[in-house]
């Protein structure tokens, strides 16, 4: 049977040496279509970037376009965790901290936000900020939607949810007595934030942050849906690159240096978090 | 506990209104609200219709749709199916090869899902797997996106689940393919249900990789949302994407009665 090991115990397992063999045996084949589906296409991107030795590297990254939307990129999804770090705390510490009735229902909504796709956001911003919508009719075309502050507004809504949650579950940990003794001994609000609360919710806080900043950094959706002409950005370059223009060994020079920044942030992450204990499940 | 006067709850409260409200919320009421619209021109929409919602379930957006259901369940089976597996044999195996399983699972969060579509593509449109231009390259593509979701919850909650039951099941002498089916896959069927419909939810909603590998005959919901946007039906998106909302939302609600309580310690 095909999964009889996976149910052995660990402690019974141990002393037996083919018994040992076998329970590695069964992480093969997830381990191999992973091989095969993943890693064996990320080699051959690379492979392809190097098809015209370095002239495609030179010749791409010596661009004015790389360039440009290699600062973009950075630019954007920088500005966007700020943004979400600042609304999705002070969200959520109203509603741990100040609760109203319904407090509940949206941190229940909140949840369900994180599987709702991104270009929703995108679309909404056409009838809100648009020419012929909310703002547009109350003062007139702003020309909003065309600039990179409607990427980064629009991504602000879409990931403050992704701030929110680890920090709302980091405040649900913090023991209400503490707080009240700290303002029983003449702590003010600011105060109690900032040496009760703040100290408790770090790692949450890093651990929402540093996945915003990677999943703004791949960010693809919304800045395809709100097209705006000078917000170019490397996931963009490769869309471009690759399905419109056909330029493959372009496309792939673009992917590795994307793929290189995100894996770097990742693993330098990971490493932070785990250091600081308790927040690397977050990141998960 | 933080504010203790009447006056300072009221101006935080407000305060939060205007944020949640307009900034979070307000995105998703405007597109409901868009669906049903004939126009907007001023601040609000005028001439309710149903025209665009009708539009968005007939002809090649319905087809879209069903579509977006094939490839969801498809792609999120399979992403759930790999990610337990590899869940349930990492915790057995040796400590080096697990944490080496670990982190090529979590890869695929890493990656842009623009860069998984185009590595499809360069891996797939040449010798010796040719499946550039069929519905299995979506496919994959979705798999591979979501199963390091459904690897990571698997693996979280098996580490919360106590493995005693397991062991006095064994030294019951029931046979380890019994302890897995009748042990292991119980307890952990709450994280299991999480994991698919997470998986659904992300795959109805997939852009990035999608519209990097998808060929005109298996053309998903946020790609047809995506051309009705470019040719400025925006109201036509809008229905779709409600669809799309209330499709995933029935979905997800479904699965979630069939997670039972939870097991974990």
């Amino acid at each position: 049977m095909a999964v009889e090991v996976l149910g052995t115990p660990l402690a019974l397992s141990n002393q037996n040496p083919t018994r040992r063999i076998s329970r590695t045996i069964w992480l093969l084949p997830p381990l191999l279509v992973l091989a095969g589906l993943v890693v064996y296409p990320l080699v051959l991107v690379a492979g392809e970037s190097f098809s015209g030795g370095f002239a495609t590297w030179r010749e791409v990254i010596g661009s004015v376009e790389f360039r440009d939307a290699l600062v973009r990129t950075v630019q954007i999804a920088v500005c966007s965790t700020i943004g979400c770090l600042l609304v999705g705390t002070f969200l959520a510490v109203v509603i741990s901290f100040v609760p109203f009735p319904g407090a509940r229902v949206i941190s229940g909504l909140v949840d369900a936000m994180l599987a709702l796709p991104s270009f929703l956001v995108a679309l909404s911003f056409t009838f809100i900020y648009g020419s012929a919508g909310v703002l547009g009719s109350l003062v007139g075309d702003s020309g909003f939607l065309t600039t990179p502050w409607a990427v980064i507004l629009a991504e602000i809504t879409f990931y403050t949810p992704f701030v929110m949650r680890p920090l709302l579950g980091a405040m649900a940990q913090i023991p209400r007595v503490q707080l009240d003794v700290a303002a029983s001994l003449g702590g003010g609000p600011w105060r109690v934030l900032r040496q009760v609360v703040l100290p408790e919710v770090k790692p949450a806080l890093a651990a929402g942050g540093g996945l915003t900043l990677l999943l703004t950094l791949n960010e693809f959706g919304i800045v395809l849906f709100l097209g705006a002409r000078d917000t170019t950005t490397l996931p963009m370059l490769v869309h471009t690159k690759g399905i419109v223009m056909f330029d493959y060994p372009g496309a792939c020079v673009i992917a590795v240096v994307q793929v290189l920044l995100s894996i770097g942030l990742y693993v330098a992450l990971r490493a932070a978090l785990t250091r600081q204990g308790g927040g690397r499940a977050a990141l998960d | 506990m933080l504010l203790w006067t009447k006056p300072g709850k009221i101006v935080t409260w407000v305060a939060f209104a205007l944020v949640f409200g307009v900034l979070v919320l307000a995105p998703f009421v405007v597109v409901a609200a868009a669906a049903f619209a004939g126009s907007w021109n001023g601040v609000f929409p005028s001439d309710p219709t149903a025209s665009h919602l009708t539009e968005a379930l007939s002809g090649d957006e319905l087809a879209s749709l069903t579509v977006s259901l094939q490839t969801a369940f498809l792609g999120g089976l399979l992403a759930v199916v790999l990610g337990t597996w590899a869940a349930l044999a990492a915790r057995n195996a040796p400590k080096p090869l697990a944490r080496f399983a670990d982190a090529l699972h979590h890869l695929p969060i890493a990656v842009p899902s623009v860069v998984v579509g185009l590595s499809l593509l360069v891996a797939f449109s040449r010798q010796p797997v040719l499946l550039n231009g069929t519905k299995w390259i979506v496919v994959i593509s979705h798999l591979v996106l979501m199963v390091a979701f459904s690897y990571g919850t698997v693996a979280a909650a098996l580490q919360r689940t106590d493995d005693a039951y397991a062991e006095v099941a064994a030294s019951l002498g029931a046979s380890p393919a019994r302890v897995l089916w009748r042990i292991r896959l119980p307890m952990l069927r709450p994280a299991i249900v999480s994991a698919a419909s997470l998986s659904i939810a992300l795959s109805m909603g997939e852009v990035g990789a999608t519209i990097m590998v998808y060929p005109a005959s298996w053309r998903t919901l946020p790609v047809s949302v995506f051309a009705l946007t470019d040719r400025g039906q925006t109201f036509t998106a809008a229905a779709e994407s409600l669809v799309l909302l209330a499709v995933t939302v029935v979905l997800v609600v479904t699965l979630d009665r069939l997670r039972g309580r939870s097991v974990e310690r």
